[in-house]
Order: structure tokens, then sequence, then C-alpha cells
């Protein structure tokens, strides 16, 4: 590698997700961001690859990715709205029942909801709400959150008021945990100023999701970073301290909100 | 000062408002306005404050005529259906003369409409629903920053004028994040000390006979209820001179200027730049406060200018208050977006273009 070539995270952290990716976490952490560009990045693998199970899927004319949008907190801002570049790239995408009307105040779930969930198939992101409150949906589904094909992420923000401490990120952890009945798998470091993100506050999530892993006995997955944000020389110096690096879009800000 | 943070703008205005040194709070939930109960609800009690969950936006109004009355220090919000209903409280609080912050994040309309984010609130505004002659000061901010910052000086600014002050916002400040830095904690005003600072508020006779206040607004006497308001109105005039404020960007050499308030005045700012590229200059006049709405800021517009733009999400509401802005010197067009619509910076740019062609631009 010259000192010019542009470095490119090796993701194979995310081997570690199993069928099922469960996203948790404070609102206003970046779930909805990171479950979007989660199921991209999915879609992209699957789609170059000739697995049996792709190959399932498609014969059962389901694609080999899914996205369950379970948020029925915010009613702005939910990755329901980016239905479109999400099938666009062959995701399919559960929400509301009333599909097409994302402004509506109506969170009733479809029972096409359990497609995904049963077909042993396809991938699936679960993008919970916010908070515990948000993740009570989850509820619901247990039987199908089994340990084998499960994995459940919390993610952190340490730039969010509630969770820039360890006991404010813990206890949100631990809220999360309680109300469901699940056991969180991996923290996410997500920590982030939307589109004045800086290599500081990432390191300095970091540092935060690290203690709190210790504290919960928990493992760090990987810490995230804005794309369009963070320059190739700015990517050195993360890879410095944390080598699982995921990159994020910023798909659910529109470019006027500078 | 804080850190800067990152922040919900519901959240961001509420503790604003419990560091302006509100420390009442009534409400009752409705979208996309809820995440302000939740908040004060959650926080304000660990500070020291009182939130009480209305049975109604009615009652949350006359709550907070009381708590006012009483010398608190109050804030009350709602979204637009739930502030019409309000409404009538604020023509109450205007005529008692009882300070009261309201945030209004509003939504689609008429009627229950949508959840998503509108202007059409503005004639409820400026002009207001209640009944009577009296003035509420707006002011409409366009960022989470502003906003916070305005919520936290109209705790200030209310006490000052004894009047309500009002933050018009929409869902998508309500509901998106920003970066934000909080201002410091004033201290919340102990209840012994009330009357050292609002010497008309209602805190009971205490051993002194003389505190005797009554806070009103029933004046059975023509004569009397006109010579009150009259002096309302000497006060709103005051008022009206300090409370103006705008920003403008390159107004005084523009080809087209575009007047528009919040969120839409954010998409304008990426529209100029687009229209930038296409040789077309545009200019921005956004007014922060939309009453008093800051008609001498138009003429800083230069000769040169085709075209006024007003830019808006409803039918033209502004638009009257850019006609007495413009005063004659120039033609007006309405470029808008309605029911909770939203244009792209492209589409403003697009359709602006089209405007100044069709002008002759």
């Amino acid at each position: 590698m010259t000192s010019n070539c542009i470095f490119v995270p090796e993701e194979s952290f995310l081997d570690e997700l199993k069928r099922k990716t469960i996203i948790t976490g404070h609102y206003g952490s970046g779930k909805t961001e990171f479950a979007v560009s989660l199921a991209l990045k999915f879609a992209r693998n699957e789609n170059h690859t000739d697995s049996d199970n792709v190959s399932l899927a498609r014969q059962w004319n389901h694609p080999p990715v899914s996205l369950i949008d379970l948020d029925i907190v915010n009613p702005y801002f939910r990755s329901r709205e980016q239905r479109k570049l999400l099938e666009e790239n062959g995701i399919s995408v559960y929400g509301s029942v009333y599909k097409k009307e994302i402004a509506a105040e109506l969170p009733a779930l479809g029972a096409d909801i359990k497609a995904p969930l049963e077909c042993s198939n396809t991938k699936v992101i679960i993008d919970a709400g916010g908070n515990d409150t948000g993740a009570l949906i989850l509820n619901q589904f247990t039987k199908y959150f089994t340990d084998d094909e499960t994995t459940i992420l919390a993610v952190i923000n340490a730039n969010r008021p509630e969770t820039s401490d360890i006991n404010g990120a813990a206890e949100h952890i631990t809220a999360i945990e309680n109300i469901t009945g699940l056991t969180v798998s991996y923290i996410i470091n997500n920590t982030h100023m939307l589109r004045e993100t800086t290599t500081e506050d990432i390191l300095s999530g970091l540092e935060l999701c690290k203690t709190v892993c210790k504290k919960l006995d928990k493992t760090l997955l990987c810490s995230c970073y804005p794309e369009e944000i963070i320059t190739p020389d700015d990517l050195r110096k993360l890879q410095e301290h944390e080598k699982n690096l995921m990159p994020l879009g910023l798909y659910m800000r529109p470019t006027w909100l500078k | 000062m804080s850190k800067k943070v990152l922040m919900k703008g519901n959240e961001a205005f509420s503790e604003a408002a419990i560091r302006g040194g509100c420390r009442y709070y009534f409400g009752y939930p409705i979208t996309p306005q809820n995440e302000v109960p939740e908040y004060m609800s959650r926080e304000l009690p660990k500070r020291g404050g009182y939130f009480i969950q209305a049975e109604s936006e009615i009652s949350a109004v006359n709550m907070a005529y009381g708590a006012g009355a009483a010398g608190g220090r109050v804030f009350i919000t709602s979204s637009s259906p739930g502030i019409a209903l309000m409404q009538e409280g604020f023509s109450f609080l205007c005529s008692a003369e009882v300070p009261t912050v309201i945030l209004n994040v509003a939504r689609g309309g008429p009627g229950i409409g949508t959840i998503q984010p509108s202007q059409a609130d503005y004639f409820q505004a400026t002009r207001g629903g209640g009944n009577g002659d009296y003035m509420i000061p707006v002011f409409a901010p366009s960022s989470i920053q502003e906003g916070v910052d305005l919520v936290y000086e109209a705790m200030e600014l209310s006490d000052k004028w004894q009047n309500p002050i009002y933050i018009l916002t929409d869902g998508i400040l309500g509901q998106m994040m920003e970066p934000v830095v909080l201002p410091d904690q004033v201290p919340f005003v102990d209840s012994k000390d009330i009357r050292k600072h609002k010497p008309w508020a209602i805190t009971g006779y205490g051993d002194d006979d003389s505190k005797k206040n009554v806070v009103k607004s029933l004046r059975l006497a023509a004569e009397e209820l006109e010579k009150h308001i009259q002096s309302l109105f000497a006060k709103y005039e005051k008022a009206e001179k300090e409370l103006v404020r705008v920003e403008t960007i390159d107004i005084e050499d523009a080809d087209v200027v575009i007047v528009a308030f919040g969120t839409m005045a954010r998409i304008a700012k990426e529209a100029i730049e687009l229209l930038a590229e296409q040789n077309i200059k545009a200019g921005l006049l956004r007014p922060i406060s939309l009453r008093p709405f800051p008609y001498e800021a138009f003429n800083k517009i230069s000769n040169r200018t085709k075209v006024i733009i007003s830019a808006e999400l409803s039918m033209g509401q502004m638009m009257q208050d850019v006609k007495l802005g413009v005063n004659n010197r120039f033609p007006i067009k309405l470029l808008n977006r309605t029911g909770g619509m939203i244009p792209t910076p492209l589409e403003i740019a697009e359709r602006t273009k089209k405007i100044f062609e069709e002008i002759g631009g």
C-alpha cells in the first residue's frame, strides 16, 4: 500500500451478524442510518453471491435482504421513507401496513412482517424504535429471536446528552434489555454530530463505548463514520485506534439541512 | 454555555425553556410536538419545576393563565389544531398581561390535516384567532440552535413585556436532530421572592394587606376597557420597535429576492447556491420576527431586482406582509407547497428561474 492509497476498512466484523440483526438504541443514536447502510451493504454482498440461500430466496420470489422498520415512536425520519432506494437495491421493506402512507400516524404492523422472520433464506435487519419504549414492540416477535440466528445490537452516540456518560449509556442498554428480555450482543459506536462529525467525536465515543462494554460485559462490534464527511486522512487516523470501521451514508438527512 | 450536543428540536426547545427559568409546563399530546411534554414530564420535576398533562389544550392554556398570574414562568406547547384550541386563552393572557411562552410545532391543516410540516399557521400566529384587540410577538427560527436561543430569550421577553411570546416552528424543526449549544441555567425565582420580580402577581396577602392584586381580563365599563386597550397598544408599539429581527443575504445586489422564513428559508439558502450556478443572483430576506414583520428591511433591496418571491409552505399567507414591505416597488410571485409537502432546493431553484425568465430577467 502506498502512502497515497485510500484506506478501505475491512468489514469482516459484519460476519459476526447472524441471519437476523436487531438494531436498538437511544433515539438519535443513528439506528436508522445504520440500518439503511447495513441493508445496502448486505444487499450489495448478497447480489454478488451465488449462495444456496440467495438462489433459494429468489426462487421463492423473496429478496435475499429484508429491512423491517418497527419504529412506531418517531413520526418523521423513519427507514421506510427510504423504501424506494432500498427496493431499487433489491431489499424488501416491511413497516406500517399503510405502505404508501409514510405520513400516517398509524403504526399498524401487517402480518406479512413475519415472512422474512420465518423465511430462513433471507437476511433480516430490524430497525427498532428509540429507547426502551421503542424497543417494546420487539416483544410480540420474541419467538423469532432465538440465539442461534439473532444478533442484537445497541447503537451508542456519545454526543446525545442522555448517553454521553458511562452510566447514561449503560442504563439505556440495560433498560432495553429489561423491557424486551433480550440480551444485547454487541455495542456499536456511532458517535456523530451529523455533518459536523470529527474524528475526535468518533474517538471520544470509542473510549466511552469501550468502558460501557467493560461495565456491561459486552463486545464492541465497530465504530461508524459518515462516509461523506470523513476524509481519507481522517480514516487513517481512526484506523490507528479502531480496525472495525463501518461507513454510513446520510440517507435520512436532506442536503439543505446543513 | 454547555459543550455542543446533538439534540432533537423538540427536546432542545424544552431544555431551552427550562434553562430560561420555566418552572411550569402544561400540555396535551399532539404530533409532531410530543417530545416536548415527554421531555418536560421527565426533566422538569427533577429540576424543581412542575409538569401537568392537561385534559385538553384549552385546559393547558388556562392552567398557564393561572400559573402565570401567580408570577410563575410558564411554557405551553402544541401543534396547529391544538394551538387553535388555545387561542381563546391567548386573548385572555394578553388582556390580563400575563407572561407565557408559546411554542407551535406546526403541522399541515386545515382541520386535523396531516402530521407533516407546514407554515399555514402564519395567519393564526401573527393575526390570531382570539377575540378583541391584542398582539402577540411571533418569532420563527430556522435552525434548532436559533429555536433554542429564541425560546430561552422569550422567557425573559415575556416577563419584560408582560405578554405572551409565540415561537412558530414546524414538524421538521421539532423532529430533526442538530448539533446545539445550550445556554446557562437561569435560576428559578423562589415563590417567596416573586413579588420582588413581579409586583403585579397574585401571591396572596401574606402579612401585608397592601399586597392585594387582581389579574383579570374582564372590564365591563367601556371607558375602562378602551383606556386599557390604549395602554396595551402603547406597550405593543414600543415592543414592535424593539423586537424586529431579520436576516438578509445579498439583497442589495440581487436579480431575485426570495422571502422565506423557518424551514423554507433553509431550503431557499441551498436553492440560492443552485441559482448562482445558473448565473441568477438570488438574495434572501428571512423574517425571524413574523410579528413585528421586518417591513423596513425591504427598503434595502436595490432597484436592479426584477422580482420578489414569497416562498412559503402555505397558500401565500405571508405574501400579504411581503406586499406591505415591497410597497409596489417590485412584482411579487408566490412559490409554495402546502399540505405537508416540502420542496427540494432544486424545485425552488427551477421554479425561481422560470419566474425570473417569465418576468424578462
